[in-house]
């Protein structure tokens, strides 16, 4: 690992002119990613700045309905929050699907928005990888790539964003509150993550030096009635094959309203808006669920060994969406 | 400028306070073992996957091989060395030798730091990721042994003692170990672990968000 310096900040403005000015310095939160990475020699920042102990470690109920997660909630306390699990209990639940009791104490939410790919090649930095040395290549298009992404990818790049959290949070609107040295910012999640394209080495729209400082979850009934539903290649512990976060709100066997998402099928948590489009109105049945899924999976570029994605995100779907018009038919 | 890349520090482990050099790359497992000698708590995979390196920090379960020492300065710090109290035995400690809860014993520290945490946060009634109604108004899920493999899932076991493992933890949180009967404090009892202060923790912040 290369040498480095340490600073720990109280403050967020000292925080952000810390990185300002230093470039090859990198924020600190719970470690879980970023000190595996440095190990590996993947990461080599030439400072740590520890923002453990920032005043942002709060999740706030405003009186709308929504709430604001600070950036260094730790994933155990945003799952364990009874906000959160009243008002998006998907969001719990797919906090809980994610990593170890271990994990989850240290991880924060600003760091699982930010963590990288669990890709293989890229975490090997004795193999080319265009997201770690642009331009060298992807040997997952032609190697192994059964986990890899299955939409929105490109000939560069098939890497999946491996948060569970994210793909919850996409669901339900979140919008990224960040500050830099000029001042504040805000992202709709869905505009964090870049495309990819020809440039996978950039992955998010955040200004240089950026600190997240919390996510906003607006107000939203339908994701009181909501379920993340997490596929893996054993029962815990795992990291996503594909997952689904979905809420629905059904009257009369019609949707009124529904929220869908997927987990482990692109490089960033996919928000499914042309299954979204086609539930709504629609008879809550199998049939429209299938639909949907069907809809947003038209747009699929599956690879030899990850077409098995294209079928299993149906199922996901249909099955999600079905136990939820059962709950809501009680 | 280069900044500094080594620091003193001071870690509180197990309620004494240890004064240390080190150099920023060392994890707080390293520091444990190759400067502290403390060798409990044991090493893996160094990479946040097994469990084996499991410590409390701030009462909280942590990997202590992704934790950097440097960072761990001014928390609270708990190794199996700290669980028992002299010659008593924690609960889960006893619990684990009364029901086979292993067989190298290499991951048993681990397993132990985290199966404490685990009766603490069940008992705070954090859900987990098989608990089927995590709305707070379904109460707390009773502590199956499908609860306690999904807690305890952070933890692996090459000899796969999982089936003795979960009967040990099921019985500490119980407070029904052998040791009760001879006169050893239950978990309830030797509740002013650390890791209480982390459940009452997150019920403070709990009722702020209520407020």
């Amino acid at each position: 690992m290369r040498e480095f310096g340490y600073r720990r900040v109280l403050d967020v403005s000292g925080a952000v002119a810390l990185l300002d000015a230093d470039p090859d310095a990198r924020f600190l939160g719970g470690g879980t990613n970023l000190v595996d990475l440095m190990k590996t020699g993947v990461e080599r920042p030439a400072r740590l700045v520890d923002i453990r102990e920032l005043p942002l470690d709060r999740i706030e109920s405003a009186p709308d309905g929504g709430l604001r997660i600070g950036a260094t909630v730790t994933n155990s306390d945003l799952a364990a929050h009874p906000e959160v699990r009243r008002r998006y209990p998907a969001l719990a639940q797919a906090v809980l699907a994610g990593a170890s009791g271990q994990l989850r104490n240290m991880a924060t939410v600003g760091g699982n928005l930010l963590q990288r790919t669990r890709c293989g090649y890229f975490a090997d930095v004795t193999k080319p990888c265009n997201k770690r040395v642009p331009g060298s290549g992807c040997p997952a298009i032609g190697g192994d790539h059964r986990n890899h992404a299955i939409l929105g990818a490109s000939d560069h790049c098939v890497a999946t964003h491996p948060s569970d959290m994210g793909v919850a949070l996409t669901a339900f609107d979140a919008v990224v509150s960040y500050e830099t040295a000029a001042g504040p910012g805000e992202l709709p999640l869905t505009d964090l993550y870049l495309p990819v394209g020809d440039t996978p080495h950039r992955e998010t729209a955040l200004p240089p030096g950026a600190l997240i400082t919390g996510v906003t979850l607006p107000p939203a009934p339908v994701a009181a009635h909501s379920r993340y539903r997490k596929v893996r290649e054993r029962a815990s512990y795992a990291f996503a094959i594909g997952s689904v976060a979905a809420a629905l709100d059904v009257r009369d066997g019609v949707v009124r309203d529904a929220r869908l998402a997927f987990g482990a099928v692109a490089s960033r948590p996919w928000r499914a808006t042309r299954a979204e489009a086609l539930l709504a109105g629609a008879p809550a049945d199998a049939a429209t669920f299938a639909a949907a899924a069907d809809a947003e999976l038209a747009a699929a570029r599956p690879l030899p060994d990850n077409a098995y994605k294209g079928t299993l995100m149906r199922n996901l779907v249909v099955a999600v969406l079905t136990e939820l018009a059962k709950e809501a038919g009680r | 400028m280069t900044p500094p890349t080594s620091s003193a520090i001071t870690l509180h482990i197990n309620g004494e306070k240890r004064t240390l050099p080190v150099d920023h790359r060392t994890t707080l497992l390293d520091a444990l073992r190759e400067k502290l000698d403390l060798t409990g708590t044991k090493k893996g995979c160094d990479q946040g996957q097994c469990g084996a390196c499991t410590v409390l920090l701030d009462g909280r379960r942590t990997v202590s091989c992704l934790q950097l020492a440097v960072a761990a300065e001014g928390r609270e710090i708990t190794t199996i060395e700290g669980m028992a109290e002299g010659d008593r035995l924690h609960p889960v400690q006893q619990a684990f030798l009364d029901l086979d809860g292993y067989q190298c014993g290499y991951c048993t520290p681990g397993q132990i730091c985290s199966a404490v945490a685990v009766i603490e946060e069940h008992a705070a009634g954090w859900p987990s990721a098989v608990t089927d109604d995590v709305r707070p108004e379904a109460g707390p899920p009773p502590l199956t042994p499908e609860e306690i493999r999904e807690r305890m899932s952070g933890n692996l076991c090459r000899c796969g003692a999982y089936v003795s493992i979960v009967e040990a933890v099921a019985r500490a949180a119980a407070g029904r170990t052998t040791a009760e009967s001879a006169g050893h404090p239950t978990v309830e009892a030797a509740g002013r672990t650390a890791v209480e202060a982390a459940g009452r923790a997150t019920a403070a912040k709990a009722g702020e968000a209520a407020a």
